[in-house]
């Protein structure tokens, strides 16, 4: 019995296909195979599986984090080379993720508290260092801010720090939440990219009235919602003349309404909201 | 056994009735003769799962479709420890028996819920049983109380007063082996299985004296070197594509983490086999790896291996076949079928000959894609998933260890199902060390889009985020005989919750979201619920005192009892 694991993408899996294309028994004799040895010669994972925002914004996170030990290079700390792509104790990127969460106890690697968009990030730049990366250039937070309050117009649904309504998800933290990579796909592909629980709801009580709201839990029986007017309602099914859950997002697709440098300058405002 | 244990152990028992006999009538006295026929006396619930046969159906009727929205609470019992609380309490002559984390006992009044006392086992902190700190109860026989531990100790004690009997250890806690289950009794043994199998154990099932705790015998659910089925753990090719281990029949898991049932005619007893180790990577383990994922018939006096049959040969998906075997004698179109029932994880359901092991019929439950469906003998016809691709049922599988229900007045097979749910299976080589986590890989639940959340795999908060979209449960009711679907009750989460049907055809289940809900057995129909807020993932069981019916249940860290209003 095994409790599942956190979520992986099965959108992407590429981390899958490349252990099925790794057999070590093509790379080590099978009688003297050992996990550690295998770890250690396991090759650099196929870089396109990381996205180029993640890797451009673990880059500023490897700078102002890690750089001060392991230099802009990576190869400060004698005898890691952290641009080898062979990295010992980290040949899955769970373990590369725990090392840096974890420290390496006895040596100068210290834990590192960093959050969901930083860690995917830092990731992300460490298996790519070695690559010459055509990464998407990082925008400027503070012309992203003014797009996101102007012509963005994000604040007609989503709330900010107590400012803007409550109709989308509340975006105070959305930087330490999710990875770059991930905004960048939600303002592209905002229906691709909803989760369920944040599909709008649209609901017909006994009476003929109309509710349209955002689901904040549901169950076999009722269901709770924050409706459009920022109320928590609460409804038994039973009692619904209509209960439908709309999978069309009735975000923008801000792909089509801004250029390049200008969704650049968004998502740099965006991870940049650490709550 | 020695001809002095034997005598001694004789003298044992006998100094037992004695003592039950002087005592009067007020201490317990559980023989042999009254679990056989537990069917008869609905009043108490002997065993984990009420009678030998393992139906969680009950002939008690006085709660019934007609007055079920009467159901009113009588009390609760509170357990001070936090976490999910899996047990099944036995109730005897209006005592009730249960576990509480990580190992304790309680006896209370099964009237009042006032607790007359509560045995605490010093498990100690450095045990390595997977998935937290689970026990699912006792079992009872004569004036004693068994539990198993969490650090593979079994421990006896007086129904009575709750002091320590007998406590013996029957492997190494630093092995990772475990007891989570509640044992069984037969005749004058007690009989438990390990846990372990996700942590490179070799799995058993023994039988120990209850009168002195001593080993009467032990079945290792992989067999040895020289034993038959030792050659469905392949040698490994001189030069292997991929890492091959050659002693993966030491750790290869096939644990028995959950209660046997039991024949009384033909003296047989049934287990159900769990995952072999490591759980994922079949590749390191070639060959069928027998017992794993099996269910093994042995006989109840000295534990040899009568018939086994193997749902999932070579798993690769942590397709435990820990269910609890359903016994059932069926007659139709005039042939009398001495059947066993099983909805099993990986989502068929079958139909067994339990004298011989033979397969009937199955096919599948819920959705299923790592098979096309079975052979004339049962055995799986595969189609493995695409590196990365959803493979259906998830890790959790269509079901668990969640106790199904049959009730030979419908003829209806009662499953508690995941559906809708898949996982990403991702195998990788793992070398064996001991008491470590073994599984070879991880599985991750398919996301419905991107970065969304899952379904949680065993404990689950207040708020659903996941949704119907990361899967949802159900209550699948199947014709017992032919497996077709009778009728589906379905729930927007999954469910942990066991299952009990009553005479009164009524089906009693529970949900992860809390609720605790009675519905027509014969139709499906939700005829009540109330909110207990917590989760539940124990299975309801029922019971009779002084004329009158109780339901019982446990949601979070309460336990709840329901009677119709005076």
């Amino acid at each position: 019995m095994v409790a599942a694991s956190g979520p992986v993408r099965i959108y992407n899996a590429r981390e899958v296909s490349v252990m099925q294309r790794f057999t070590p028994g093509r790379s080590i004799a099978a009688a003297a195979f050992c996990l550690t040895a295998w770890a250690a010669q396991a090759p650099a994972q196929d870089h396109s599986q990381y996205e180029p925002a993640d890797i451009e914004y673990g880059r500023s996170v490897y700078l102002e984090r890690c750089a001060v030990c392991h230099g802009e290079d990576g190869d400060s700390v004698a005898g890691v080379d952290l641009r080898s792509g062979r990295l010992r104790r980290a040949a899955l990127d769970r373990e590369l993720i725990q090392v840096i969460r974890n420290g390496i106890a006895g040596t100068g690697m210290l834990a590192i508290d960093l959050d969901t968009a930083e860690m995917t990030g830092i990731v992300a730049y460490l298996r790519n260092m070695t690559y010459e990366v055509d990464v998407a250039s990082l925008g400027d937070a503070a012309r992203g801010r003014a797009i996101f309050e102007g012509a963005g117009d994000c604040l007609s649904c989503h709330r900010l720090e107590g400012r803007g309504l409550r109709t989308g998800p509340d975006l105070t933290r959305i930087g330490s939440m999710r990875p770059l990579s991930a905004l960048r796909r939600s303002l592209l592909d905002p229906t691709g990219t909803m989760r369920p629980i944040d599909r709008p709801v649209e609901l017909v009580t006994a009476d003929g009235t109309r509710v349209t709201g955002r689901r904040l839990n549901e169950d076999t029986y009722t269901v709770q919602v924050l409706d459009d007017a920022a109320r928590l309602r609460s409804f038994d099914k039973a009692d619904l003349r209509e209960f439908r859950v709309i999978e069309q997002s009735p975000m923008p697709v801000y792909g089509e309404r801004l250029d390049p440098a200008e969704l650049a300058d968004l998502l740099a405002y965006l991870v940049s909201l650490k709550g | 056994m020695t001809r002095s244990m034997e005598t001694a152990r004789r003298t044992m028992l006998a100094s037992m009735i004695v003592a039950v006999a002087a005592a009067g009538p007020t201490a317990q006295d559980v023989s042999f003769e009254r679990l056989r026929a537990a069917a008869e006396a609905p009043a108490d619930w002997l065993t984990y799962s009420g009678t030998y046969f393992s139906q969680r159906y009950s002939e008690l009727d006085q709660v019934a479709p007609a007055n079920v929205r009467d159901l009113q609470l009588q009390w609760v019992y509170q357990t001070p420890v936090f976490g999910p609380w899996q047990t099944t309490p036995l109730v005897v002559d209006g005592i009730m028996y249960l576990t509480q984390r990580p190992n304790d006992v309680v006896a209370l009044d099964a009237r009042t819920g006032r607790v007359f006392w509560t045995y605490s086992y010093a498990t100690p902190s450095d045990h390595r049983a997977c998935c937290g700190s689970n026990n699912r109860g006792v079992a009872i026989l004569g004036d004693r109380v068994f539990m198993a531990t969490l650090d593979a100790h079994v421990v006896a004690l007086d129904a009575a007063t709750g002091a320590e009997l007998w406590d013996v250890q029957l492997a190494d806690r630093h092995l990772a082996y475990s007891f989570t289950l509640a044992p069984l009794v037969v005749e004058d043994k007690v009989i438990v299985g390990s846990a372990g199998g996700d942590r490179g154990i070799r799995g058993f099932i023994t039988a120990l004296d209850a009168a002195t705790g001593e080993e009467i015998w032990r079945f290792h659910t992989i067999p040895g070197p020289g034993e038959p089925g030792h050659e469905t753990w392949e040698e490994c090719p001189p030069d292997p594509e991929t890492y091959c281990d050659p002693e993966a029949w030491m750790h290869g898991g096939a644990a028995a983490w959950l209660t046997g049932s039991y024949d009384p005619e033909l003296n047989l007893m049934y287990w159900g086999l769990g995952n072999p180790g490591p759980d994922f990577n079949r590749f390191q383990r070639p060959g069928d790896n027998l017992y794993s994922d099996s269910v093994v018939a042995l006989d109840a006096d000295t534990g040899e291996l009568r018939w086994y049959f193997q749902f999932t040969p070579n798993d690769p998906y942590d397709y435990d076949a820990v269910q609890i075997p359903v016994l059932a004698d069926i007659e139709r179109n005039g042939i009398e079928l001495k059947a066993m029932l099983w909805a099993n994880r990986n989502g068929f359901y079958y139909v067994l000959d339990r004298e011989t092991g033979r397969f009937l019929t199955g096919q599948p439950f819920v959705t299923v894609n790592w098979a096309e469906g079975l052979d004339d003998n049962g055995r799986p016809i595969e189609t493995p998933q695409p590196p990365g691709a959803p493979t259906y049922p998830g890790v959790q599988g269509g079901t668990n260890w969640y106790s199904p229900s049959y009730s030979p007045r419908t003829e209806m097979m009662y499953v508690p199902a995941w559906e809708s749910y898949a996982s990403v299976f991702d195998a990788q080589p793992q070398e064996y060390a001991p008491g470590r986590p073994f599984v070879g890989g991880r599985p991750a639940t398919a996301e419905p889009v991107p970065d969304a959340p899952t379904v949680p795999g065993l404990t689950r908060g207040p708020v659903n985020t996941w949704t119907a979209a990361a899967g949802s449960g159900a209550v699948v009711a199947l014709d017992a005989v032919t497996g077709e679907q009778r009728w589906k009750f379905e729930m927007t989460d999954v469910t942990s919750s066991g299952i009990l049907t009553t005479a009164s055809d009524l089906l009693f289940t529970g949900a992860r979201s809390g609720y605790f809900q009675a519905l027509d057995a014969r139709t499906g129909d939700l005829l009540w619920r109330v909110s207990l807020g917590g989760q539940i993932v124990n299975g309801p069981m029922t019971y009779e005192v002084d004329g009158k019916q109780y339901v019982a249940v446990i949601a979070g860290s309460s336990l709840s009892t329901f009677a119709l209003r005076d």
